[in-house]
């Protein structure tokens, strides 16, 4: 069981909100990279974001780059979930691969701030703040797999393949 | 059943009867990285146990983001970037060769191909007939050492096109059209297969540019299928025998069919912040524009040039306005050197960038200020894209963008055809 605060964002937040391309040369300082994180959408979000938050998303989360580098400072920052709509298709992928859910439900009365309890095994969401509860989509076989032992990369040292 | 060309591809690599929903595993034809996303992918490849490339896999490593380097820690990424090319044995582009996507298109593509990159536009090679998608640095580190990862064989939109285009109208104002119709998210996951009569009169530089913004829609593919236009440039750039025709079936399924015509289209912008967010150019007549940039992936090739030097020819740049070249390859740069066009383009007040992808994403070579106007022939215009959150970037063709660079405002490029 997940339990964290939302931090609610619109549609279509690009990987250039999550992190701008002009910061490309900080890539092999993760670090420094990272606190750089949704600098575009909310420039006080890294400040305020806690290990255990969410980040809830509108249409299209994730559009754009294929940069990895998107997820993964959201990731970094101790987010444990993306809520969102829809989400775009590299950006999806890339999320699974570092072990970084991506839930797709209707996040429209989530509000800013609420805590959110999350069942990942069960498909259950609920809103503490509203007292709502949110079902959310299936997320492909091969990708479930993927997560469950953490990403791309632990899989492929426990499987030595990929197997659909 | 009939088949797409996207799945007619997949059920080639695999040998499996697939269809639109299946999920495989697929050995691919071609792997590659460039300068800004390539470094986590060597990280990515050696943390995985991998040594070496998997032997089926043609494997390339572009710098082209930061071409040449802006700053130290990009330049200490090339170093580990052409380590990794020499020690694995994989193609290297370096500085100066161009765009990742043109290189492809010019020296590595094939219709028929699987082709992967960590790079969103890696799309642009379907317009040679390859299957072509974007995937980030674990995905493309997984493939260089296992030569196969897993698709999803995606549902099909037909893209029916009919007539060609008026005088001043371009391949760019045909998909930012397409883009503005269907959104921005209108085709995620998606392949976007283009057919119809009006193909022929399509070159390959144009499709090329529509291909390359295929992913603006969401879609994981933008397909054509290969015909007489694809086996002459393919023997132009050397390759005769690289060409064989592929073209989706007859009764292929398609999820949705788009039908355009193409002499009904008019010039197109993008406005800030969003793709899909068009309107005619001459809607915007008057917005005024502090830099122009024609070039990058999307509209970076000989054709481009040529009409904006044609409509820059004897002009000048607007006195407000800069004008920034950047050419997507240096095959191009020296064949738009030759015909004349850079020469035109200089005179005419440009600043002439190297080959790459120059000031599309904000990293250099033309990074936009706060509160300032960039018209662009690149492919996005996302808030923050070109540098600066509080700048704002139109996106049009390459003659819309020669016009509005003359008169410092956005302009309909048939004014001055």
């Amino acid at each position: 069981m997940l339990t964290g605060r939302a931090f609610k964002f619109g549609d279509g937040i690009s990987t250039d909100h999550i992190i701008p391309g002009k910061y490309a040369y900080l890539r092999s300082n993760l670090p420094e990279l990272a606190k750089h994180v949704m600098e575009d959408a909310d420039p006080t979000f890294a400040a305020r974001v806690k290990a255990g938050d969410f980040i809830v998303g509108g249409n299209n989360f994730g559009l754009g780059s294929s940069r990895e580098h998107a997820p993964l400072v959201i990731k970094m920052a101790g987010v444990k979930a993306i809520l969102a709509k829809s989400v775009a298709r590299i950006f999806f992928r890339n999320a699974i691969n570092l072990g970084l859910p991506v839930l797709i439900c209707n996040t429209d009365e989530i509000a800013d701030g609420d805590i959110l309890e999350i069942d990942l095994k069960a498909g259950l969401i609920r809103d503490k703040t509203n007292n709502k509860s949110l079902t959310f989509g299936k997320i492909p076989e091969v990708m479930l797999h993927i997560l469950d032992e953490g990403g791309l990369l632990p899989y492929i040292e426990k499987h030595g393949d990929i197997r659909v | 059943m009939g088949k797409t060309i996207a799945e007619k591809i997949l059920i080639n690599k695999t040998g499996s009867d697939l269809s639109a929903g299946d999920i495989v595993v697929a050995p691919v034809d071609l792997a590659f990285i460039q300068d800004t996303t390539g470094p986590l992918t060597v990280r990515q490849f050696q943390a995985a146990g991998f040594k070496k490339l998997a032997p089926s896999i043609k494997a390339a490593v572009f710098l082209d983001h930061a071409a040449p380097s802006q700053s130290r820690e990009m330049s200490n990424d090339h170093t580990l970037l052409r380590a990794f090319a020499r020690e694995t044995g994989a193609l290297l582009s370096d500085v100066g060769d161009g765009v990742c996507h043109q290189i492809v298109a010019e020296k590595l593509a094939k219709p028929g191909d699987l082709i992967i990159g960590s790079d969103s536009h890696t799309v642009t090679a379907g317009a040679l007939g390859a299957f072509a998608c974007g995937m980030g640095s674990s995905d493309v580190a997984v493939v260089f050492g296992l030569g196969r990862t897993w698709f999803r064989v995606p549902e099909s939109f037909h893209i029916t096109l009919t007539g060609k285009f008026n005088k001043g109208v371009l391949a760019k104002d045909l998909v930012l059209s397409l883009i503005g119709q269907i959104g921005a998210d209108g085709a995620t996951y998606k392949s976007l297969e283009f057919g119809g009569e009006g193909l022929s009169t399509l070159r390959i530089s144009d499709r090329l540019t529509i291909s390359n913004m295929a992913v603006e829609a969401g879609a994981k593919a933008g397909i054509f299928p290969s015909d007489e236009i694809t086996n002459a440039y393919l023997k132009e750039q050397g390759r005769a025998a690289d060409y064989k025709p592929i073209t989706a079936d007859f009764e292929a399924v398609y999820e949705r069919t788009i039908h355009i015509a193409l002499n009904k289209l008019e010039p197109m912008v993008s406005r800030p912040h969003t793709v899909d967010n068009t309107v005619t150019a001459k809607e915007l007549a008057g917005t005024k524009v502090q830099q122009v940039l024609i070039g990058t992936c999307t509209n970076g090739r000989l054709d481009d040039l040529k009409i904006a030097a044609g409509i820059l020819k004897g002009k000048k740049r607007h006195p407000q306005t800069r004008l920034v070249i950047t050419p997507a390859s240096r095959k191009i740069l020296l064949e738009a050197i030759k015909a004349g066009y850079i020469q035109t383009l200089i005179e005419s007040g440009a600043v002439i960038m190297p080959p790459g992808c120059g000031a599309c994403l904000g990293l250099h070579q033309g990074v936009i200020g706060d509160g300032e106007i960039c018209v662009s022939t690149a492919n996005r215009n996302f808030k923050g894209r070109m540098g600066s959150a509080e700048g704002f970037i139109y996106l049009s063709s390459p003659a819309t963008a020669a016009a509005s660079a003359i008169k410092g405002e956005i302009t309909d490029p048939r004014e001055f055809l």
